[in-house]
């Protein structure tokens, strides 16, 4: 647990933070904290308390608020997830054209359930709500990329890929 | 200034365009069911209790959002209003739990008084409730948060009125979870208030906790003493116990708020440290005794100081807490000894113009004035701590945008505002600084400055105080807080103040602590030629009376009071707690009674007087303080104290009072300025201060306000600069003191601190010796302590 | 450590294009219709620079939308020139424009290929939008994981700004626009506009209540205008008109009465060819389906979600003899919404159907209000439970009547989107539901 308390932003991500700032008026920088959140995330994989405190002190808002907004959005992980996060979409377009093979299938393969890690830290499988790609039913993202049109052949190839 | 008109359930009413239909209701006295709407608190319209019928508007609508037009017709009890108001309420229901008769709300919940009115008998809701978990949020506020209805009063309170956001609401949808962030405390100056204002049991007090059903406790109206508001209070007691005390609501004074220290402060009157025998010390311990020994051997000892023709060597301090009446008969009863030594200015350490000081100290602003000003220039003031109800005023006109806040502060404090300018002066520093303020505003307004004044002046800019002053005129106000009054030239800091006020046409305040306004206008102060506290101090004293309090906590010179009282031939002290058991210096102890034992008056800094009941007998032996003091003086066969009833002693000092001027005014008699009192410091300048939960008695005792983060131990705090340059690291131990006493006391790296300067808190016997006269010299300790 | 994505296996940017009118999505010939150069030779940033030029009185260019009657594109319809008009032009305080491409209705996915294909018919809409209502700042809001959009976007407005579409003095006009992607982290609600504005602000994305709106009290407390990535982005091509400048009524005569114009149409579920159809408003219902290959292996079709999951379902009778069109749907029991089209065939089980769209309101719900909060988690349970084989027939009466006392009672209108499909659902397959309750006597045994 110990080694939580070290995480703090790097200096590329304190810059990357500042470019985000200059979006907003200069007395709105809560307007950053979001996307402050989610660059702390994509260094560290996942927001540490400390992370979000450091946040909120960049972005001049009370830690609570900071907390509150890392707890309300869903792509915010507020513990350690696997180095690539595959979500799987099982809203209704995805689930009419089969999401529960696409869904068995990654189970299967990876012997982990949902919100799960797999033992070696690769990969958590997440269900998600709608992701927009619809009319590639069924689909999933991994990280920041989205795959469409899916089948166990399909996940299979994606897999072998991201080993 | 009512310019449309409505209709509410076929009747017409007056109402301000753009005001919300709830106000209406209110004001009406038309009764609209309501958890998250309160009138001090921004409009939410989460919880959908308040739904009301409009004609032509498609749905139901939340009147506590809906703003009023012209011609209006609303519908508060109609079928669509009611059922919907039905329809909430099953909603708050299903996932609450039904654990009324163990639930501390119970009986002035209005969850439970509405789902009586609306709730279906049979639940619908076959699924599982939903639990949430508790977290411990400190000592003040209990937790139970499945009962939470979600309802963020306890969130914008925070975020909108105290200004710290301690509460949250993280999470989304059904996990919405009202907590801390990391298990943080919930003790702030004024967050219990959030035990009002949680409309169900999710938050309640913690030290109430299980200690009585609220139908079974009775309302005794009182007053709190702690600063110099009188903030409205009841004291809720069953059998004979005090078990909560709650705020009264008075507009013009606390509204509907009160600080922690008035709302917890209660717990010291049962505590176990509560005196309930007169006391006497008999080789080097106490014995106990009964009255009548006590009171003779307090005469005798008197006496015996007067018989060696040593009257005018007896002084009598009196804590700034005291009631109205109990000054009056305390100063009277030291009169009548042939003693002038007289005082309750415990906290204050320059006294050279008490000749040309104004009747009591005062604010010219009156309190509902406070969130109305365009300025306000705070001169050595931590006025969120020192006047918590105060600070939310100022907070809010802050806020609304009305006030521009400045401030001259011997420390960067952490206020619930920002100022415009802060600037940080300490000691000397503050004198010089206000003398450079007067000159800027003496320039913008093309007026002379007093070369007394101007000689004083530093070369820092100031100018931007200076106009900000000047634009506000009469809306401006200047404040001087704990570090002005107490400052060594603190008659200078006046003087100033008031010769800008004077070119400003600002007003004055000097928000001293307590009862002090009654201490003065009661004339428990020096006579002509008696003796102030610190002269008191500097003289060989043959005997001390003491009301209330206890000197080495009470005073930050407590080294010199320490030293005043072992000195002294015989020293008696009134106080409803317990003498330290190793105490020498005093010889007899009479317990008093508590606020909540004994009625009285109390003056704020308005002028305003105040009376407070009764809510309990006595504890234990103790008597009011004013039985005490008049029985003192029959035993002392002095004239003057047959008064029978408290109602004597009151209208007695009534008339007394009457001949002077309860005009609230911080105006000296006559311009005059004095020789500052430079303290020549080679390297560290102290600055000592009262926390707030240890300036008295009451809250050194209430437990709860003890555990609070607000009580910071006896810790030396210093900039981490400073603690890095004299080779030592946060936390250690040194050695603290003139080179001839010195006090073992842990540091702490605190950036607020001005570099150079060491923060010593007063209030701790553990101090006493950091605070001894002349240079301070610290040490790294070799004494580690853990 | 280091990992080998397959490229080849992401989903292509014309994955789901599959027809174009050539408002909103682009022609479907072109190579990389993103790119800047495309656009332009498509008459893009035309419209911009006549507008700039001082020809055109921002007024005038509201009237040309009223007259095209375009109306929104994320939902409610609103007609997008009356709201433009909302705007207080004279005032000298800062104003804002910003675009909801949150896209996040369970079945729409079009502004995605608005913004992957086309980013700069929103770019030009946007700024034109921050001309007529004398904004200067405009944002676009996007949803999170639209990383591919997101990318596009911040490529389209670099090139917009160095060919001087944006920033200040465009064009030389004294008119100074600047616009920003603004990245969402995953919650629906923040498609409703003023949690959308919250969450632009850096809050939780809890919807405001209104009155005030956002045209008075919007980002900042500023006046501001939200609308859809498709509103904005068919601004451009209805000011150029046929060949004809500012002549609304060309795009107004492409659809209907009320609806004017084209429209994408987001066409998933059981269909030959799902993809998004940008057509005439007013194309009947048939048509559409047989553009989209027909119902898939041979089935028959049972019902049809026109707009989105939180319009009304519509039973294949209904939808059959409807025209995709505002008013038509309307008539026939349901509403176009966003435009998304899912297709339901014979096999579909309803009640599992309703299930995964109630848990969707239940687990997006924001959590703010009494009867949302409370509410779609309650709807959801029951349905379950129904679903499981453990419901009641009074279950469907109190299904009903908590869906009643949602709708219309909650700050925004998740609630009623929550309601809807259960009253309808009920509704329409009232006895798929009843199929799965127990009969009485064996729940007693
Ligand atoms: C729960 C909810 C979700 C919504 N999601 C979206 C969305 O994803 N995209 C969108 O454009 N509008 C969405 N809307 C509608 C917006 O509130 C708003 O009406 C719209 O952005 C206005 O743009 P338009 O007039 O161009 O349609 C949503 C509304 C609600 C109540
Ligand atoms: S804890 Fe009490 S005051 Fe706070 S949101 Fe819950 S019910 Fe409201
Ligand atoms: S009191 Fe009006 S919605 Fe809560």
């Amino acid at each position: 647990m110990s080694k939580h308390t070290k995480m703090r932003l790097s200096e590329s991500g304190l810059d990357q933070i500042e470019s985000e700032l200059t979006k907003y008026p200069p007395d709105r920088r809560q307007s950053a904290l979001m996307a402050a959140l989610r660059i702390a995330q994509d260094e560290h994989g996942w927001l540490s308390p400390e992370l979000i405190e450091q946040v909120a002190e960049i972005t001049g808002v009370p830690a609570v608020r900071a907390y509150e907004v890392a707890t309300f959005y869903s792509m915010y992980d507020l513990e350690p997830v696997g180095q690539h996060k595959i979500e799987v979409c099982t809203n209704i377009s995805c689930m009419l054209r089969g999401c529960d093979r696409v869904v068995n299938h990654l189970k299967q393969r990876l012997g982990i359930d949902f919100n799960q890690t797999t033992k070696d830290g690769k990969f958590t499988l997440r269900e998600v709500e709608c992701l927009a790609a619809c009319a590639g039913a069924p689909m999933m993202a991994i990280d920041h990329d989205y795959y469409e049109n899916l089948d166990e052949a399909k996940i299979d190839l994606i897999l072998e890929g991201l080993k | 200034m009512s310019d449309v008109e409505i209709e509410i359930d076929g009747k017409t009413y007056p109402a301000k365009s753009g005001e919300m239909l709830i106000e209406v209701t209110d004001r009406n006295g038309i009764y609209i069911p309501r958890f998250c709407y309160h009138e001090k608190l921004s409009v939410a319209a989460n919880c959908r209790m308040c739904l009301i019928e409009v004609e032509r508007a498609p749905k139901p609508l939340p009147a506590c959002a809906t703003p009023v037009s012209n011609g209006m017709k609303v519908h508060t009890r109609s079928e669509i209003a009611t059922e919907a108001q039905k329809g909430t309420m099953e909603f708050l229901l299903i996932n609450h739990p039904l654990d009324c008769p163990v639930c501390d709300q119970g009986g002035e919940c209005p969850l439970q008084d509405q789902a009586l009115g609306y709730g279906k008998d049979n639940s619908r809701f076959l699924e599982r409730k939903r639990s949430v978990p508790s977290d411990d949020i400190g000592p003040l506020i209990a937790t139970e948060m499945t009962r939470c209805i979600h309802c963020t009063r306890c969130v914008r309170f925070g975020e909108e009125v105290a200004g710290v956001m301690e509460m949250g609401a993280p999470g989304r949808g059904e996990h919405v979870r009202i907590t801390t962030f990391l298990d943080n405390t919930i003790d702030s100056e004024v967050s219990g208030n959030m035990i009002d204002l949680c409309p169900v049991g999710a938050l309640t007090s913690k030290p109430f906790r299980f200690a009585a059903r609220s139908w079974e406790l009775t309302d005794h109206q009182s007053i709190s003493s702690h600063d110099c508001l009188g903030s409205n209070i009841l004291i809720q007691t069953l059998r004979n116990r005090v078990e909560r005390v709650v705020p009264k609501e008075n507009s013009d004074i606390n509204e509907c708020w009160l600080a922690d220290r008035d709302r917890f402060s209660y717990q010291a009157i049962h505590s176990e440290s509560r005196l309930t025998k007169p006391l006497i010390q008999r080789d080097g311990s106490w014995q106990e005794v009964d009255w009548e020994t006590a009171l003779t051997y307090t005469a005798d000892g008197l006496r015996s100081i007067i018989e060696k023709g040593k009257a005018e060597q007896i002084g009598g301090l009196a804590h700034p807490m005291s009631s109205l009446e109990e000054f009056h008969l305390f100063q009277k009863l030291m009169r009548a000894l042939g003693s002038e030594n007289i005082d309750f200015r415990l906290q204050q350490n320059d006294f050279r113009d008490d000749d040309i000081a104004p009747r009591f100290p005062a604010s010219e602003l009156p309190i509902k004035d406070y969130a109305r000003q365009s300025s306000i220039l705070l001169i050595g003031s931590n006025i969120r701590k020192e006047q918590p109800l105060l600070s939310l005023r100022i907070r809010q006109g802050w806020r609304e945008g009305k006030t521009t806040i400045s401030a001259i502060n011997p420390i960067d404090f952490d206020l619930n505002f920002e100022c415009a300018v802060n600037e940080i002066a300490p000691d000397s520093a503050m004198l010089s600084r206000i003398a450079a303020l007067a000159n800027a505003i003496a320039d913008l307004a093309g007026t002379p400055v007093p070369d007394e004044i101007s000689t004083l002046s530093d070369d820092s800019d100031v100018a931007l105080i200076a106009r900000q002053l000047i634009t506000a005129g009469q809306e401006g106000t200047i404040i001087l807080g704990a570090f002005a009054q107490q400052h060594l030239d603190a008659s200078l800091l006046k003087m100033i103040s008031i010769w800008i006020a004077e070119i400003t046409g600002s007003r004055l305040a000097v928000l001293a602590p307590g009862n002090s306004a009654g201490g003065a206008l009661a004339n428990c102060l020096p006579g002509t030629n008696g003796l102030n506290k610190q002269a008191m101090f500097a003289s060989d004293m043959s005997g001390f009376v003491l009301l209330g309090g206890q000197l080495e906590l009470d005073c930050l010179d407590a080294y010199v009071a320490t030293k005043a009282l072992k000195n002294a031939d015989f020293v008696v002290q009134l106080t409803a707690f317990k003498p330290d058991p190793h105490e020498q210096n005093i010889h007899v102890v009479l317990p008093i009674c508590s606020f909540a034992e004994t009625s009285g008056n109390y003056i704020n800094c308005e002028g305003r007087i105040q009376n407070s009941q009764v809510a309990i007998p006595p504890i234990g032996e103790s008597k009011p303080a004013w039985k005490i003091l008049r029985v003192l003086g029959n035993f002392l066969n002095l004239d003057g104290f047959d008064q029978i009833t408290l109602d004597d002693v009151t209208k007695e000092v009534l008339e007394v009072m009457n001949s002077s001027d309860r005009t609230p005014s911080c105006r000296m008699k006559k311009f005059r300025l004095h020789a500052p009192i430079t303290p020549t410091h080679d390297g560290l300048i102290p600055i000592t201060y009262m926390p707030m939960y240890r300036g008295d008695a009451l809250v050194r005792n209430a437990s709860a306000l003890q555990n609070s983060s607000d009580n910071p131990g006896p810790l030396v705090s210093l900039h981490p600069d400073t603690i890095k340059e004299h080779s030592l690291e946060n936390g250690d131990w040194i050695e603290i003191g003139n080179g001839d006493v010195s006090a073992c006391l842990q540091i702490i790296a605190e950036p607020r601190v001005a570099k150079d300067c060491v923060l010593i808190p007063a209030g701790y016997i553990e101090t006493v010796n950091a605070r001894a006269p002349g240079p301070l010299r610290i040490a790294k300790s070799n004494q580690e302590k853990s | 450590m280091s990992v080998q994505i397959n490229r080849e296996l992401i989903a292509d940017r014309f994955s789901s294009l599959r027809y174009s009118s050539g408002v909103c999505l682009p022609p479907l010939y072109q190579k990389q219709p993103w790119a800047l150069d495309s656009y332009q030779k498509n008459g893009g940033y035309q419209a911009l620079e006549k507008v700039l030029s001082g020809e055109i009185d921002p007024t005038e260019i509201v009237e040309v939308l009223k007259i095209s009657n375009i109306r929104g594109r994320g939902g409610a319809g609103f007609p997008v020139g009356v709201k433009w008009s909302f705007m207080p032009r004279q005032s000298d305080d800062q104003k804002y424009v910003v675009c909801n491409s949150d896209e996040g209705e369970p079945g729409t996915c079009k502004d995605r290929d608005i913004m992957r294909l086309n980013p700069h018919a929103l770019v030009e809409g946007m700024a034109l939008g921050g001309y007529v209502m004398g904004a200067s700042v405009g944002y676009n809001y996007i949803r999170g994981e639209f990383h591919e959009p997101y990318q596009s976007m911040e490529q389209a407005i670099k090139e917009a700004r160095e060919a001087g579409y944006l920033g200040k003095n465009i064009l030389d006009s004294g008119f100074d626009f600047e616009l920003y992607n603004h990245l969402g982290s995953g919650a629906y609600i923040c498609g409703e506009e003023t949690a959308l504005l919250n969450s632009l602000e850096g809050k939780k994305g809890e919807p405001r209540f209104k009155p005030p709106f956002p045209a008075v009290f919007g980002l900042y407390g500023k006046p501001t205008t939200i609308n859809n990535t498709e509103s904005f982005a068919s601004v451009p091509t209805i000011l150029r008109g046929n060949g004809k400048w500012m002549d609304g009524q060309w795009f107004r005569g492409l659809g209907v009465e009320n609806s004017g114009g084209v429209k994408i149409f987001s066409v998933t579920g059981h269909v030959n060819k799902p993809g998004n159809y940008e057509i005439k408003m007013g194309t009947p219902f048939t048509k559409l389906l047989d553009m989209a290959g027909g119902v898939w292996k041979n089935r028959k079709l049972k019902a049809v979600i026109p707009g989105g999951s939180s319009v009304p379902v519509m039973p294949a009778e209904a939808i059959l003899a409807a025209k995709m069109d505002y008013t038509s749907l309307q008539e026939n029991g349901s509403a176009l919404g966003a435009g998304s089209v899912i297709i339901m065939d014979e096999t579909t089980d309803m009640v599992n159907v309703l299930e995964r769209i109630s848990k969707f309101y239940y687990e997006e719900s924001c959590g703010q209000c009494t009867p949302c909060r409370e509410g779609t988690g309650w709807l959801f349970r029951i349905i379950q439970r129904i679903n499981r084989g453990r419901g009641t027939i009074e279950d469907l009466d109190t299904l009903l009547d908590v869906a009643n006392r949602i709708e219309g009672r909650t700050i925004c209108a998740l609630g009623d989107a929550a309601a809807w499909p259960v009253q309808s659902f009920l509704k329409h397959f009232r006895h798929e539901f009843e199929a799965k309750i127990k009969p009485i006597q064996s729940d007693a045994a």
